[in-house]
């Protein structure tokens, strides 16, 4: 009885051994392939495309969206599937292994927009509106939109179309669902459709170039505005 | 510090150690026979482990044991309940007896039946002493005050006069009762897997009345996940009969092993609860297990590969071009994987079981393997759902199935389509 079993096993053993296993690379490189098939090509960030880049975003910012699809509070289901199992600690790993990569921008997108509708959103971007208690989008995502150390994202250099469904998220309350007060929701409900359509255009059609900005570059006022981020948002190591 | 306690330290220092050897001795539950509050709450903590309350008690992204996670089946939806001492919305008022009476009767403190979503068919295997045990650790957490929505059955099945008869029908109560012709080892491991770890809750078939099919093991689709849960006796799907005991403690323990990986939600399982498993505990289950896949009735003969009609025989070698163009670098020309890395897909049985849903959701899906103690920063598999199409998933699959000596049957972009169950 147990003859035949021995002999079945030894068969397995050597028809296994036969091949030479793979080599993988005890590295960190090797193992965010998961994450670099969609988030690492150029023809698959840039400007056609809906996945944003990751690279060169703070780290705060992507730990914190990283722990967002695996919890739930961020929707969407592939980023939740893939990162299910995965502890704080080795989310942080990664989050700062893409903040340190170096990213080659797409080269800008011209608009079509008419050159009122694009001096209005110019404005909107560097000057905000006080009648509708709009913040700047320069005072958070930085003077050159590269955003801030450590929380907030860059804008310059995102595609269209991964621009358009995040303000779709926001105002739908798809994005960072339990985390109140949410800013950028209360920013994007504020706008108009129009608004909306004109930014997603006129966003890609800035230059993106340099680093973001180190964090004292963010206004008291409008970290305390965007509380929701630093609050649960803690880093567990710098 | 005292001399006193320091002297009291030190007592309750050795009782403990004590108790663990005592235990270690006599293969009985880790802890037995202490009955010192810290000892009993540390055993309840570890049993709570074991039978994985949070895993299904704690919705994604909120409080521990708070509830509010969602199960979606074909009765309606269920919504775990909220099973910290809060007073309010929790399980403050309820009494061990309460508590006895739901994991062991299926039935809640005011005596309505409980939903068998609630693995209670399972759980009524566990001892009272255990039993007391996780109901004083649950006590001890924090509470939190949180009403979870109310579930959403459909009608009919929201009649507590048709719970009685399923009840009377399928729930057979009673606590494990040992077999003594085996080891102590042995009855641990099957109180363990058929108890605590409530595995026979998703590891087989269930009929239209969500009752499960037998007590085996035998596999099945896990209601409402699109999952295929192997058996767990047969060698042609997850029976461990002809594996090592250190192998299938590995796979325990971290969730890969030489010869298997883990995905989907027994991932999370060996994440949540395996991985914390004693020792002493995991050998009792790898022997159990072991004993299971040995009784197999299902060995077969390696089949002889039949001649392929052309159509075929292109279907696969279009398979082929994809399998190189995205899956060569980490499983090999030859599907050989990188052992407790990238599994090999040649002789693995995950790719060529039926039915192939396991698969197809792996190559839709990707994943990690879990974060485990001895598997800290684990490697994983990219999803490809978005990169190549269900046609292109369906022939590289059907390679896969059928390459290097593996014999499996044909994915259809039709399998791969309905494999995404909910998630479209």
């Amino acid at each position: 009885m147990r003859l035949p079993i021995l002999l079945w096993m030894f068969v397995f053993t050597s028809a296994t051994m036969a091949a030479v296993s793979v080599e993988v690379a005890d590295t960190i490189v090797e193992r965010v392939k998961p994450c670099t098939l969609c988030h690492g090509d150029q023809d698959k960030t840039g400007q056609d495309a809906y996945y944003p880049r990751i690279t060169g975003k703070p780290a705060g910012y992507l730990f914190n969206q990283l722990r967002n699809f695996r919890d739930g509070k961020r929707y969407y289901q592939p980023m939740a599937m893939l990162l299910e199992n995965l502890t704080d600690e080795y989310l942080q790993e990664m989050a700062d292994y893409f903040a340190a990569e170096p990213y080659v921008y797409p080269p800008p997108r011209p608009h079509a927009l008419l050159p009122a509708l694009a001096q209005e959103i110019q404005t909107l971007v560097d000057s905000g509106d006080a009648a509708r208690d709009l913040p700047a989008c320069s005072a958070c995502h930085g003077t050159d939109l590269m955003g801030i150390k450590p929380f907030i994202p860059g804008l310059a250099g995102l595609p269209s179309a991964y621009l358009a469904a995040q303000f779709g998220g926001w105002r739908n309350g798809g994005i960072m669902r339990g985390q109140t007060p949410d800013c950028m929701s209360e920013i994007a409900r504020k706008l108009s459709q129009d608004e909306v359509n004109a930014l997603v255009l006129w966003l890609p059609a800035q230059t993106a170039s340099g680093a973001p900005a180190e964090q004292d570059a963010l206004a008291p006022k409008l970290a305390e505005r965007c509380q929701s981020i630093f609050a649960t948002g803690a880093v567990t190591k710098p | 510090m005292s001399v006193l306690t320091f002297f009291r330290c030190v007592l309750r220092g050795q009782m403990l150690a004590m108790a663990l050897f005592a235990g270690w001795l006599s293969g009985t539950p880790l802890f037995a026979g202490a009955d010192d509050t810290e000892i009993k709450l540390q055993r309840g903590a570890y049993l709570a482990r074991v039978a994985n309350c949070a895993g299904c008690h704690t919705a994604r992204g909120g409080q521990d044991y708070a509830g509010g996670r969602k199960l979606n089946t074909p009765f309606g939806e269920f919504v775990t309940s909220n099973i910290t001492p809060d007073a309010e919305t929790g399980l403050g008022r309820w009494s061990e007896e309460d508590f006895w009476q739901a994991l062991h009767h299926g039935k809640s403190k005011d005596g309505r039946y409980l939903y068998p979503v609630f693995p209670y068919i399972e759980y009524t295997k566990i001892s009272r002493q255990d039993a007391d045990a996780i109901f004083s650790y649950l006590h001890s957490v924090t509470p939190v005050k949180q009403n979870n929505p109310a579930h959403r059955i459909r009608s009919p099945y929201d009649h507590q006069f048709l719970l009685f008869l399923w009840r009377a029908w399928y729930f057979k109560e009673g606590v494990y009762q040992p077999d003594n012709t085996k080891s102590q080892e042995w009855n641990r491991g099957a109180y363990l897997v058929e108890g605590l770890g409530h595995c026979n809750a998703c590891h087989v078939a269930r009929n239209v009345w969500g009752a499960s099919k037998d007590d085996k093991l035998t596999g099945g689709e896990i209601m409402g996940t699109y999952w295929y849960a192997p058996s767990l006796i047969s060698s042609q799907q997850a029976g461990v009969g002809s594996w090592s005991i250190d192998e299938i403690m590995t796979l325990l323990s971290t969730g890969v092993s030489q010869h298997a990986v883990t995905s989907g939600p027994m991932a999370t399982i060996v994440r949540q609860s395996l991985q914390y498993l004693t020792d002493g505990d995991k050998r009792a289950m790898a022997v159990y297990l072991k004993s299971l896949g040995e009784q197999d009735t299902d060995r077969q003969p390696k089949p002889k590969i039949p001649p392929m009609p052309e159509t075929v025989r292109q279907y696969l070698a279009q398979g082929k071009n994809i399998y190189e163009k995205y899956c060569q670098d980490c499983h090999g020309a030859s599907g050989q994987g990188a052992p407790g890395i990238y599994p090999a897909l040649a002789e693995n049985r995950s790719v060529t079981m039926n039915p192939p849903l396991n698969v197809i959701r792996s190559v839709l899906y990707g994943g990690y393997l879990p974060v485990t103690a001895d598997n800290p920063r684990p490697y994983g598999m990219p999803p490809y759902q978005h990169i190549i199409r269900d046609v292109e998933i369906s022939q590289v699959i059907s390679y896969i199935r059928n390459a290097w000596g593996n014999f499996g049957s044909l994915v259809s972009p039709d399998d791969v389509d309905s494999a995404r169950g909910s998630e479209h």
